[in-house]
């Protein structure tokens, strides 16, 4: 049997400042309590003005390595998954790989699929660590999201990130399994040059997040032989509180089983850090032998499904949780800004050239 | 900055890598070669600092150089590092919120950009700890 590979250490990082939906809101127009009550979010993480998918995927991975201690050079693997990559061409990874000290022997690459990169980063990882090619990976997930102003994706795309340690050796957290379900689907793009992506508005929906999520997370129930009931947590993918309500009930987790890792409400969509911050949340709260689903989305379209199960590890001296904030932590005390500082934090401001 | 330049700095810029003097225990940041006191028998020894530290003094900038004029106000100061060494650099906070002998610790932010198309320099700033 395949020797099982896990979740070694973790840890998120989100940006202090907030815009709130109802300032954004009011800037066009809209019917504030409408948006607020249609996406279930009030408001969301917005990046400081020296912050970017580098700078957060960075402090993201030290909080998890600052939670416990693995030899920097024997991290042999390094993928960041993010829509907003500061370069075109220039990895991320590099950038990580360097600032946590993995580097020069290492593999590393940017992923990008939508709002699931992060997760096919634990995929790759999990991959290289069960062959025995890398003793640590480590997969992120980060980006400063994009919305163009005035459109519907402004209302939720935020900053954010989460980094996963993967290896086999005394894991806080077995991944018991994966499994992905993909599809060529236009639900959301953006092409290439482009600074905004676009959304096929409802279509985004049915055809895209609920068939994907339900594809793969009946994949991986059939696989292992569970049902919703033999899970203590779910997590999906949280572009606003409805549709992982929505799935989560289809699928028959209740809403005390999503409840810690549901944190797009104050947050908003940090696109690939999404389902990875509430991975990493609801690992803030586990308790050994506690099993946590994960299924992701990415348009485009496709979600990888994880069946988790937190160890005794977690517990013991070699993990300290206390040791990086936990996601609940980063949520407190946030500055505000109105929606003209917000704009300078986004650069949506055409500045003289 | 040339390219060059940026990235023979990264490893202090990222990691504040400097040096220690294993026979008189001195630190130093930038890192030096050769240890002032000891001479020829200083030893020394790569450090990476822990990134923790106090601010000495401060200045807000109101009227920054070019690349850094959409950034202000912003805090830039002399922080000492918690192994001895001092350095300066920015405080990632409101100039309200400074004050001398406040703890600070290291975090990884962008520190300018050569231009739109040109080199991002990434490198440590100091938030309240």
């Amino acid at each position: 049997m395949v020797e099982r590979a896990g979740i070694m250490t973790y840890g998120a990082y989100i940006p202090k400042f907030r815009i709130k939906i109802a300032e954004i809101a009011r800037v066009w127009g809209a019917n504030a309590e409408d948006i607020i009550g249609g996406l279930g979010v009030f408001e969301k993480s917005v990046p400081d003005l020296d912050e970017d998918t580098a700078t957060i995927a960075v402090e993201a991975a030290r909080h998890a390595l600052s939670r416990r201690y693995l030899e920097p050079s024997e991290i042999g693997a390094v993928y960041v998954g993010s829509e907003s990559h500061p370069y075109a061409v220039k990895p991320t990874a590099c950038t990580v790989g360097e600032a946590i000290g993995a580097t020069p022997e290492m593999t590393a690459a940017d992923y990008e699929f939508a709002c699931k990169a992060g997760t096919a980063g634990i995929q790759t990882c999990m991959g290289l660590v069960m062959s025995n090619i890398v003793r640590y990976g480590i997969a992120i997930g980060s980006d400063v999201a994009q919305g163009a102003p005035g459109d519907a994706l402004e209302y939720t795309a935020a900053a954010g990130g989460a980094a996963f340690v993967i290896g086999r050796e005394d894991p806080i957290a077995l991944i018991r399994d994966t499994c992905s379900f993909t599809t060529d689907t236009p639900d959301f793009w953006r092409r290439n040059g482009e600074e905004y992506p676009r959304h096929g508005g409802r279509f985004t929906g049915e055809p895209g997040y609920f068939r994907h999520i339900q594809g793969a997370a009946l994949m991986m129930l059939e696989r292992t032989g569970t049902t919703a009931k033999d899970y203590d947590y779910a997590v999906f993918h949280q572009p606003n509180a409805k549709f992982p309500r929505r799935i989560a009930q289809m699928l028959g987790f209740s809403k005390e089983q999503i409840e810690p890792g549901l944190v797009v409400p104050y947050l908003g969509n940090t696109y690939s850090g999404s389902s990875m911050i509430g991975l990493a949340a609801t690992l803030d709260i586990a308790k050994p032998k506690d099993r946590i689903f994960v299924a992701s989305f990415g348009s485009g379209a496709g979600s990888d499904a994880f069946d988790i199960e937190v160890t005794d590890a977690i517990e013991s001296g070699v993990f300290k949780r206390d040791a990086a904030p936990k996601v609940r932590d980063l949520l407190k005390d946030p500055v505000y800004l109105d929606y003209a500082l917000y704009a300078r934090h986004k650069g949506k401001i055409v500045m003289q050239g | 900055m040339s390219v060059a330049r940026f990235w023979r700095k990264i490893p202090q810029r990222y990691n504040l890598i400097g040096t220690k003097c294993d026979n008189c225990g001195r630190y130093f940041f930038p890192p030096r070669t050769f240890c002032p006191v000891c001479r020829r028998n200083g030893r020394i020894l790569e450090h990476q600092f822990k990134g923790t530290g106090k601010v000495v003094t401060y200045t807000v900038i109101r009227a920054a150089s070019e690349q850094f004029e959409h950034f202000t106000p912003y805090v830039l100061a002399i922080i000492q590092l918690d192994e001895g060494p001092r350095l300066t650099a920015q405080v990632a906070c409101p100039p309200d919120k400074a004050e001398i002998g406040m703890r600070v610790k290291k975090v990884f932010r962008r520190i300018g950009t050569d231009g739109s198309s040109g080199v991002i320099h990434y490198g440590t700033k100091f938030v309240p700890e």
